[in-house]
């Protein structure tokens, strides 16, 4: 019960938008590709899907080279960014429209897809428009559609980027439970981190048509295998072994994120306000230390201005290694 | 339809898949158009070369005088039918249902009567009637393609405009008029197809001094027998319309996209949008005069009114001057057309789904196919008659002959029709729809019949109504080919209006208003259909 | 949606019954003979429906446009002809048909009861069935002071300024014939100049009988502005007011008489049966049913005229005339001249 990509090429005409992808989805995983946009990873999606076809290499289920099976005898549920439901049915009719694929008779379509919208909590929604719907319940009915059938493999491409951040984070918590309680296999795209943290057991990181890592989230997070990657994943700022040496005292090429260097009137660095930006829970802060620009964090509590000289502390979980 | 299905493996590639659903169009146009159309022509040709007609002068001049009304009616009909198109896509005013089944009635009515209609106003002919005659035939189409597609174009857009204070007519130019674009350009190559090619108001409102290709293939073909004039001819005329059908294609596929399926409701005008309104009920009014002088005339007698001619359509007019009573014709009438919108609706929607397919996988198939479907909009009927003539013998039954000529002669007509509206829907409908329905579990066919037929179920029933409307009034072809025995309306029309008598011309008027009622009564049950009971979408 | 729409349609296809799901085809052992036609070709049902009943032969018509379209299409199909029997080549463009050979040999036995008196060919391949005179028709309370016109000359007279209507001759029957009648009249030489003094005395051209008779000529049902329209002998006969008195007159020194033929198609799948019709329609029945259903007059000798036409049409004694060949040889170029001299 798992998915494999082999050695992966989608191109259209001359430009390769995915080249040479390895990659595994073990039964009840979640894997997350993980990547800028234009980075190919909703192709990849896609070809697994079926809906691209392949240049080279394979996807195969269980071992079962799935080139021969067309889009709609792969038993995979793809849930869209925006949904994509069908406008002409409502709620229960799009829930159910994989059911009434599979012959599921009327009875047991009911009851599944009472379930279901008790599941992605829109119990009671069953007879509404989904042209009513808000963009969050729009998509709690996509992914009950997508999981109605029991998909063998969930997709997911972008599902929580329409909305807005509150909904997105919280809905991003939803869907980890919910994947989490259904069991179900699922490859999620998403272009952003904590997104892909949240919901996914590894993560796959893809530039350019490549995966350039694969790994447990704390692994990829804490060491991104280049500079690129680091900087995808929030590293403002690179430092060679020797200046990581100096600051964060590793010997070795780290990429600093904002909150490793944080206000501390005990810290034992010393540098210079130069901007100051109030987030929600903290305040980023610009700061020069001999003579180049850094990103900190500082309380929302009497934060320091512009001008100001304050002293910071490293906070290691700011620090990813890089290689 | 053509899919992936169990017992194909998909080492047939969905492009081939769809070439082989082309299949059927492509058969179709190929049988009862292309071999006719391309036997005659090339029977002119063996009897004599192109280059000695295309070497006149007054050759160039036809063109050009063709070319030249069929544009100055393009663009009046255009002009004339978009606040009607604004009308019934945006308004919600009262008695709009009227209007939109008003602007069909021209399009059904015999050319013959429209030509004698103008020509009663402007009894010497010339250019402005003729114009005038061919943009009053095309009023609809401009109305129902560009309203359809109006209808569903969201009004957050030119809200956004006009908050960013784009006056009424700035946000209309820079915001709506660009999205309406493909519409557009559909409506105006099929307006200009049918001008160019109208042949019985150019003769009747022509006299002898204005001439147009068209009516010169006739004259050379039916009076003089000049196969070879008439060869060359019809080649310039390929030429030209295959032009007209490109640059039409290029304004239309530039701007095409996908749009929401739901139609915006109509609200009631507002500030200067009433002036749009009153400029459409002109337009109606306008449209409705020869008609009401047409009813008109059906009721008067030298001894005042009368419901006589009504009352000898039961019969087979003065002296039995028809094989058969107007009833029956009218039935005929009916037959025939039901006959050609389905044949039109199974040969135009396969054609609409396979091009949805094929554009997908982007070939210069697509584009060739979606030109042939239009052509037989630009051949002259008599080729296309005289074709058959020296083709359909070679099918069982000697098909000269049959029956089935008729409504599928107009449903070559009315394929493109159906084609032009359903195309610009199934397009729009968002391909991630198909795919979602797809990774449900649903097989291409049944991804069709339940995301795509649904949401273009409306577009449709108005491509259905339409195609059945302009095959009820489709007269070229159909006088070629009726048999005497089973008469169109038109045809019947067209025959009492050659005969002399009182009763024959209020008979043949008479039938006119029939054919109108009829006409009329077709448009509202479409709509009534049509009429969302509570916004499906 | 569709679940409203398809049981309203599928309701109005039945209704309507659909003629694809009805065939015309005749029952096995049904002799048919296809007669093609042109499009003013009637004759009236029980006729048809007796024939049937004496010979077993249904007939059915196949109209085919007009004389010139009529006979175009046989020479185009005589390979494969698309009837047995034809009626309707006519005098302008017999000679044609014959050319080309489109028409089998056969001397009917009622060829001789009048109809040989138009015969074109020895080998008798065209029968004359009737005779239509096109012959100018005047609204007759318009020259109650003038005068009426009597010849073809009067109407360059300019009394009669702006009276007459005629019909284009490349896109009309009567107009055609209307031609071939100044042309029998002023000879290979005079015609032109003819045309040119009716041009300057306001003649008007129009495209078809249509816009000329029920639009521009004042006697008709149109009440249009001109008093003289070039049509056919009969036509008086359907302009009878409700005292009796026909209100138009067909001038009869006026007159170019065209002959409608009938014949078997070389080729016919039923030759035998096809000859059984064309005797048919020189018969004595169908000869007395041809004024009433085509407005012509009969070939046949002794066949009573109806009553109206006796007062309002009867037939011209004397009538112009240019012999079949002479016309095929010409027609283009005199057309051509035509529309040069009087259009241009």
């Amino acid at each position: 019960m798992s998915l494999r990509v082999d050695g992966l090429d989608v191109r259209y005409g001359s430009v390769a938008a995915v080249s040479g992808v390895d990659l595994t989805v073990a039964d009840g995983e979640v894997v997350a590709l993980l990547g800028p946009s234009g980075c190919g990873k909703s192709t990849l999606l896609r070809a697994v899907a079926g809906l691209e076809p392949p240049t080279a290499g394979t996807v195969s289920w269980d071992g079962v080279d799935l080139a021969g099976t067309p889009v709609h005898r792969r038993g995979f549920g793809l849930v869209f960014q925006d949904g994509q439901l069908f406008p002409h049915r409502d709620v229960a009719g799009n829930v159910a429209f994989g059911l009434r694929m599979r012959r599921v008779d009327r009875a047991a379509r009911a009851e599944r897809v009472a379930e279901l919208l008790d599941l992605v909590g829109l119990t009671g929604y069953a007879d509404r428009r989904v042209t009513e719907l808000s963009g969050g319940e729009q998509q709690r009915v996509a992914l009950a559609r997508a999981l109605a059938p029991r998909p063998k493999l969930l997709l997911l491409d972008e599902p929580l980027s329409a909305l807005d951040r509150a909904l997105r984070e919280q809905l991003a918590l939803d869907l980890a439970r919910l994947l989490r309680e259904t069991g179900t296999t699922a490859l999620v795209v998403t272009h952003d981190h904590d997104e892909a943290f949240t919901l996914a057991d590894r993560v796959a990181v893809m530039r350019a048509g490549r995966v350039v890592q694969v790994g447990e989230p704390s692994a990829v997070w804490q060491h991104p295998v280049d500079v690129d990657t680091a900087r995808f994943l929030g590293c403002g700022r690179v430092l060679a072994p020797e200046a990581a040496q100096r600051l964060v005292g590793v010997r070795e090429r780290v990429g600093l994120r904002a909150t490793a260097l944080r206000v501390d009137p005990s810290g034992p660095i010393r540098a210079e306000v130069v901007t100051r930006v109030h987030r929600r829970d903290h305040v980023r802060l610009l700061v020069r230390l001999d003579g180049e620009d850094f990103e900190a964090v500082a309380g929302v509590a009497d934060p320091p201005s512009p001008g100001d000289h304050v002293t910071l502390t490293v906070d290691h979980d700011g620090v990813a290694v890089i290689g | 339809m053509a899919h992936v299905g169990a017992g194909l493996k998909p080492t047939l590639s969905p492009r081939l898949a769809w070439s082989l659903a082309a299949l059927l169009p492509l058969a179709f146009l190929g049988v009862f158009f292309a071999w006719p159309v391309l036997a005659i022509v090339g029977l002119g040709l063996g009897e004599g070369g192109v280059l000695p007609v295309l070497a006149r002068a007054d050759t160039w001049d036809l063109v050009g005088f063709t070319l030249g009304q069929a544009a100055a009616a393009t663009v009046l009909a255009l002009v004339t039918g978009m606040p009607v198109a604004f009308l019934l896509a945006r308004c919600r005013v009262r008695g709009t249902g009227l209007v939109r089944a008003a602007v069909m009635v021209p399009f059904v009515l015999p050319t013959v009567v429209v030509g004698l209609a103008f020509r009663a106003l402007w009894p010497d002919g010339g250019v402005l009637p003729i114009v005038l005659a061919n943009a009053f035939f095309n009023v609809a189409v401009v109305a129902r393609t560009v309203g359809g597609l109006w209808a569903r174009v969201d009004r957050r857009a030119e809200d956004a405009a006009r908050a960013l204070g784009a006056s009424r007519v700035r946000a209309f130019t820079s915001v709506v008029l660009p999205s309406l674009a493909p519409a557009i350009g559909s409506a105006a190559s099929v307006v200009f197809l049918f001008c160019a090619t109208s042949f019985g108001v150019v003769l009747v409102l022509g006299g002898a001094r204005h001439r147009t290709v068209e009516t010169e293939i006739y004259l050379r073909t039916v009076q003089l027998f000049d196969l070879s004039g008439a060869a060359a001819l019809s080649l310039l005329q390929f030429v030209a319309v295959i032009a007209v059908l490109v640059l039409g294609g290029l304004a239309r596929r530039r701007r095409e996209r996908s749009l929401p399926l739901r139609v915006e409701p109509p609200r009631r005008p507002a500030g200067g949008e009433w002036g749009v309104v009153v400029a459409a009920w002109l337009v109606v009014a306008a449209l409705l005069t020869p008609v009401v002088g047409l009813v008109a005339r059906s009721l008067a007698t030298d001894d005042g009114w009368s419901f006589a001619g009504y009352a000898a359509l039961a019969g087979t007019g003065e002296r039995g001057t028809l094989a058969v009573s107007g009833l029956d014709a009218a039935l005929n009438s009916v037959r025939a057309a039901t006959d050609a919108t389905l044949v039109a609706l199974l040969v135009g929607v396969t054609s609409a789904v396979v091009l949805v397919g094929l554009r997908r996988h982007g070939t210069w198939f697509a584009e060739t196919l979606d030109t042939a479907l239009m052509l037989p909009l630009g051949v002259s009927a008599v080729t296309l008659g005289f074709g058959y003539l020296v083709t359909m013998d070679a099918l069982p039954g000697d098909f000269r002959t049959s029956p089935l000529l008729v409504p599928l002669a107009q449903a070559l007509v009315v394929t493109p029709l159906i084609v032009r509206i359903v195309l610009p829907v199934l397009r729009a409908v968002d391909e991630r729809l198909r795919q979602a329905a797809a990774t449900l579990g649903a097989s291409p066919w049944r991804v069709w019949r339940e995301v795509d037929l649904p949401l273009a179920a409306r577009s449709l029933v108005a491509a259905a109504g339409f195609g059945f409307v302009v095959a009820l009034g489709e007269f070229g072809a159909t006088s070629f080919l009726a048999r005497p025995e089973a008469p169109t309306l038109p045809v019947v029309i067209a025959r009492l209006m050659s005969r002399p008598g009182e009763l024959n011309s209020q008979m043949a008027y008479a039938a006119c208003a029939v054919l109108m009622v009829v006409t009329t009564v077709a448009v509202l049950v479409i709509e009534r259909l049509r009429v969302p009971s509570g916004g499906e979408f | 949606m569709l679940r409203r729409v398809l049981p309203v349609v599928s309701a109005f296809a039945l209704l309507t019954a659909c003629s694809v799901t009805t065939s015309d085809a005749p029952p096995p052992g049904e002799r048919v003979v296809t007669l093609v036609t042109h499009d003013s070709f009637a004759i009236s049902p029980e006729l048809l429906e007796k024939f049937k009943a004496d010979t077993g032969i249904t007939i059915k018509p196949l109209a085919s446009g007009s004389a010139g379209e009529l006979t175009n299409k046989l020479v185009l199909t005589k390979d494969a002809p698309i009837g047995d029997a034809v009626f309707g080549v006519d005098s302008t463009f017999a000679s044609r048909a014959l050319k080309e050979g489109v028409l089998a040999e056969y001397a009917s036995p009622e060829a001789q009861q009048g109809a040989q008196r138009y015969q074109l060919d020895p080998p008798n391949r065209l029968h004359a069935v009737d005779v239509g005179d096109v012959c100018l028709n005047i609204d007759v309370a318009a020259f109650k002071d003038v005068g009426e016109p009597k010849r073809y000359a009067d109407l360059t007279d300019p009394k009669y300024r702006d009276m007459l209507v005629v019909e284009d001759p490349a896109t009309s029957s009567p107009g055609l014939a209307f031609l071939l009648g100044t042309i029998a009249e002023f000879g290979e030489q005079g015609w032109q100049d003819y045309w040119g003094r009716l041009k300057a005395n306001g003649v008007k051209v129009v495209s078809g009988w249509e816009e000329a008779y029920t639009q521009d000529f004042s006697g008709s049902s149109g009440k249009g502005p001109r008093p003289v329209v070039v049509s056919y002998a009969s036509s008086p006969s359907a302009e009878i007011g409700d005292d009796g008195t026909p209100r138009t007159k067909a001038l009869p020194d006026t007159c170019y008489r065209q002959v409608e033929y009938a014949g078997v198609l070389n080729g016919a799948k039923n030759p035998e049966d096809a000859k059984k019709v064309v005797d048919f329609l020189l018969g004595e029945q169908v000869q007395a049913d041809v004024p009433g259903q085509m407005y012509v007059y009969p070939s046949r000798e002794g066949v009573a005229l109806p009553e109206a036409w006796t007062k309002a049409a009867p037939q011209p004694a004397t009538a112009r005339s240019l012999p079949a060949a002479e016309v095929d040889a010409n027609r283009e170029r005199w057309v051509q001249q035509w529309r040069t001299s009087v259009q241009g």
